[in-house]
């Protein structure tokens, strides 16, 4: 081979130009934008409504004597009307056939054994007992995290779990916590599951958080929110 | 600035069927092996991982192989990424739109699709050195032996872990379930044993081959 045929193989071959590159990657860019946004707005409506039903199912199951719903957001000290599209904390109330008030159903979370636990727990303030929750988003390990939407004794913890307000209305007169498998002496304690702790106790430590935090301001607005149906269904009818 | 496209070999079918079993992307190349483990301990999760990958790896394999000609070598990965991650951005959308349950059950795996290197891996081996519909074909073969590969791992370890396919119980109420089947564990355990039987076949089948080839030579050197 020729000393000239041997440098034209070693060549590198030309460089190409900057507006090149970026052309390119700027159309790929649009391209993907394009079908982004295409896909986007053809789904979101029917993610919208998935979520929407699925907090509906999550609602009607830890307050089961309700047929309606309405949803509020805390401002402060004071609960106001809201809908499901308002940002910042929903809280939900349940109302049965004749626009009594049954409930509020709240949303916890706290971190667990591999990920943020979420659920939807129901609080009866009548009665200060918090009555069973709905799992909203786990990943817990399969066979011991997820029992906790499964095992039978720790489901009964929940039958009426003490999260009580102080006459004071500013926090829970009790503590809600988690105890050792086997331990539970009071109203307010968790009985751990055996061999998932840690997500045993991510639910005592969310629902005491969530407690602590919502209980007194739903005391303070109770009459409000007892009303708050049939107000809502007057003001409908004299608009009609 | 564009690949130069080589003399191509025919579409046939082994271009199809390569990938689902003679090269399956799971139990001959390893490829992809992080949802394999991770995702399979029920059949539904599996198919629904399996079809998932398949459109991501057809969508974005039909694109590359498209634009081949015009994507500079220097920007090459770049521009698979962003046309994989694309695709995977929408199937994301649409699994939310088919099923929250399924989509909270598959967590974060739907998006890690990005960094699945057999997807990758046919982008940059296949796809910007073929034609539009052989790359196509390949991808869906692959696409369909990963699928495959993923719902044998999710039947073995749902039917040993819960007793249960598909959610139908298969077992009766006394059956104990294996719970390390669904753990991380399982997935190993599972994996490997498959390997071990697939692995045994087919050096059954190439010892039978060989077998016959010396035979026939032999007879041939007896006449």
């Amino acid at each position: 081979m020729s000393d000239s045929s041997k440098n034209k193989s070693n060549e590198l071959p030309p460089l190409p130009t900057s507006f090149s590159l970026i052309s390119t990657l700027g159309t790929v860019a649009m391209i993907s934008g394009f079908l982004v946004v295409l896909v986007h707005q053809y789904t979101q409506p029917i993610i919208a409504e998935n979520q929407r039903l699925a907090t509906e199912r999550a609602i009607f199951k830890v307050l089961p004597r309700a047929s309606s719903r309405l949803t509020f957001t805390i401002n402060e000290d004071t609960i106001e009307l809201a809908n499901d599209n308002t940002k910042g904390e929903l809280l939900y109330a349940g109302y049965d056939k004749e626009n009594n008030f049954v409930g509020m159903a709240l949303n916890a979370a706290e971190q667990g054994y591999q990920d943020i636990v979420k659920l939807l727990y129901g609080y009866k303030p009548s009665t200060g007992c918090i009555t069973g929750y709905d799992v909203l988003k786990s990943t817990e390990t399969p066979g011991f995290g997820t029992k906790i939407t499964t095992d039978v004794a720790f489901l009964a913890n929940f039958n009426c779990l003490d999260a009580k307000v102080n006459q004071e209305q500013t926090r829970l007169i009790n503590v809600i916590k988690t105890v050792r498998h086997g331990t539970k002496n009071n109203p307010w304690e968790i009985d751990a599951i055996s061999g998932a702790t840690i997500t045993s106790n991510a639910v005592g430590r969310m629902l005491n958080k969530s407690g602590h935090k919502l209980h007194p301001v739903i005391a303070k607005n109770l009459t409000f929110l007892r009303s708050a149906k049939q107000t809502k269904e007057i003001i409908h009818g004299q608009l009609d | 600035m564009a690949n130069s496209t080589k003399q191509e070999t025919p579409l046939t079918l082994e271009v199809f069927t390569a990938g689902i079993w003679k090269e399956n992307p799971v139990f001959v190349m390893m490829l992809g092996l992080c949802p394999v483990l991770a995702v399979t301990n029920s059949v539904e999760n599996s198919l629904a991982m399996g079809l998932a990958s398949v459109f991501v790896l057809v969508c974005s394999n039909a694109l590359i192989s498209a634009l081949r000609n015009f994507i500079p070598k220097q920007v090459r990965i770049t521009t698979y990424i962003i046309i994989i991650a694309t695709f995977v951005t929408l199937v994301d959308y649409i699994i939310q739109a088919i099923s929250l349950d399924l989509y909270n059950k598959l967590g974060a795996f739907i998006q890690l699709i990005v960094v699945n290197c057999l997807i990758l891996g046919r982008a940059e081996a296949y796809a910007s050195k073929n034609s539009f519909a052989k790359s196509v074909i390949s991808a869906l073969g692959m696409g369909l032996g990963f699928t495959l590969a993923l719902v044998m791992l999710g039947g073995v370890r749902e039917l040993l872990g819960v007793g249960q396919l598909m959610g139908y119980q298969i077992f009766s109420t006394n059956f104990q379930p294996w719970i390390i089947m669904i753990l991380p564990p399982g997935g190993f355990i599972v994996l490997g044993s498959w390997l071990l039987l697939i692995n045994y076949i087919e050096q059954r089948r190439t010892g039978k081959l060989i077998a016959e080839d010396l035979a026939s030579h032999c007879s041939v050197n007896n006449h």
